[in-house]
């Protein structure tokens, strides 16, 4: 199994909740896909291409400062688990890890690994550049993956047109090649049956939604991923306005809900959020899908100041270690759906009761 | 039941509004018509994001095909042909954008409102300085042109200025 120590922090930087509205929003992603010049693109490469650009890419990246220390990964020499840990923690894309479930490429792909950076070698495009952050912070993410993509384009030629900007193996990616999202909890919408009309509005406006893996992944625990449609017309300046606008917008929507709930139904919405907090920290066996759904409910309750004594920290912390491959990689070995429950239960009780404990210390 | 405006065969289930020489109007489409005019419904959508409006591209070429037997075209840097684009939603590489040209283009128009990128500019590796000067010239003249279009006269005012700069 892969050594979680050696992830450069994990891939978890997130988890501390330390940017701007981390109540709501988990993460921010912004990624740029890439081509190198005068090469097939990913699907149409031969085995011999695919190792000369993996070979170029990893020369390059060698000496640039923003990946010169980077950690590579060779998902196709990893453990099936260990790549659905990756996943889990949003460094690799299901058809990077071999997980996907068409014309899955199989061989020469990289996954390089620094501090706030992850980079995909031969996906569906030869680069997917990544940086992900806490909180909502497209600026910061920019600048990160805009200065790793300055410092690779001038190392390796890039597939660049003079009308249609950089060139992507889908068109839907072409022009910026730039995808930015964030992950966002908006358990109020839902509560108030408003989420369908907002996600609706959303489409109209140029934006997409998806679930808590990304794209054809289903939504659990309200979590929701809102990203760009469009990548060409508009310049990335232009995108991430547009994008950080509509985000803080639906932060007031969702804001906005909440109070309502508070308003109208306070008594119904504190039995929610402790009923929640009840079953995980007593709980003897949770799914993945129950838990996720109880996590949300905790979560509200934090934000609204409902639940005292419980920090996001540990609500992110929850959420990520309590995936499957993580409590494989926890116990050391495949468990069977059963004792998985089982563990999964341990592992949120014992969190909740040390976070408490250190609440009331505080 | 009301039947499709197009085929008045099959039962109309898509009701569609368009506006036509300003006049307000209402046809109902059955399914099939509705996915070869490239009209995206949610059951379109699902499938594939691209999916309707490559089956739009698809009728396209197809016509052309048969109007012009095997002249549709291949690339040459990487032997696909539209069909194959079609199959897999995939380019092969960078020469297919010029390859199939027209037809590209329109879906770029659909899939993003533009056919123009207008975001950061590249130059490879050893590209001559007289040439990044050029081209970001031709592009602040092209950024100019539409930020008139669109009306967003304060962009346009800037890059007016930068323009002047250079020239």
């Amino acid at each position: 199994m892969i050594d979680l120590d050696l992830l450069p922090d994990g891939g978890l930087g997130w988890l501390e909740a330390s940017g701007p509205a981390s109540h709501l929003v988990l993460s921010t992603r912004v990624r740029l896909a890439r081509n190198l010049a005068d090469r097939r693109f990913g699907a149409r490469m031969d085995a011999a291409e695919r190792r000369e650009v993996l070979d170029q890419v990893i020369q390059a990246a060698g000496t640039t400062t923003g990946l010169g220390h980077a950690l590579v990964v060779r998902p196709d020499q990893l453990e099936e688990w260990d790549n659905r840990l990756l996943l889990e923690r949003h460094l690799i894309s299901r058809e990077l890890a071999g997980l996907g479930d068409r014309n899955s490429i199989t061989t020469t792909r990289a996954l390089l690994l620094q501090n706030r950076a992850a980079v995909m070698v031969n996906e569906e495009d030869h680069l997917r550049l990544q940086v992900l952050a806490s909180g909502v912070d497209f600026g910061a993410c920019w600048r990160e993956v805009e200065g790793l993509d300055t410092e690779l384009g001038q190392r390796l030629a890039f597939a660049f047109h003079s009308a249609f900007g950089y060139l992507t193996s889908c068109p839907t990616n072409v022009g910026t090649g730039l995808r930015a999202s964030v992950l966002i909890h908006l358990p109020g919408l839902v509560l108030t049956k408003e989420i369908n009309k907002t996600l609706h509005g959303l489409t109209k406006i140029g934006l997409t939604y998806r679930g808590l893996y990304g794209e054809g992944s289903e939504v659990v625990g309200n979590f929701f991923q809102l990203s760009n449609q469009t990548t060409l017309g508009k310049s990335e300046g232009e995108l991430l306005e547009h994008l950080g606008t509509i985000v803080q917008h639906v932060i007031g929507v969702e804001e906005r809900a909440r109070q309502v709930l508070l308003r109208d139904a306070p008594a119904v919405l504190e039995d929610k959020c402790w009923r929640a907090f009840g079953l995980l920290r007593y709980a003897r066996s949770l799914s993945f899908e129950e838990t996720m759904n109880l996590l949300s409910g905790v979560r509200l309750g934090v934000s609204l100041k409902v639940i005292p004594n419980v920090g996001m920290y540990a609500l992110n912390k929850l959420l990520v270690f309590s995936q499957p491959a993580h409590l494989n990689a926890k116990a050391g070995r495949l468990l069977d759906e059963e004792e998985m429950a089982i563990r999964r239960a341990e592992f949120v009780r014992w969190t909740l009761e040390e976070e408490v404990r250190r609440g009331q210390g505080a | 039941m009301t039947l499709c405006s197009y085929c008045h065969e099959r039962e109309g289930v898509i009701k569609l509004t368009q506006i036509v020489g300003g006049q307000v109007e209402t046809v109902q489409l059955c399914a099939q018509c509705a996915a070869e005019k490239g009209i995206q419904t949610p059951a379109t959508m699902e499938d594939t994001p691209i999916g309707g409006l490559l089956a739009a591209l698809s009728l396209e070429t197809e016509v052309a095909a048969s109007d012009a037997t095997a002249e549709s075209p291949v690339c040459p840097g990487c032997g696909g042909s539209l069909q194959d684009f079609r199959e897999s939603g995939r380019l092969g590489c960078g020469q297919c954008y010029d390859t199939f040209g027209e037809p590209l283009r329109e879906l770029l128009r659909r899939l993003h409102g533009s056919a123009h990128h207008t975001g950061k500019a590249y130059h490879a590796p050893g590209t001559p300085a007289r040439e990044i000067e050029a081209e970001s010239i031709d592009r602040l003249r092209e950024r100019l042109k539409r930020a008139i279009e669109q009306e967003q006269f304060e962009l346009a005012a800037e890059l007016r200025d930068r323009l002047k700069e250079r020239e």
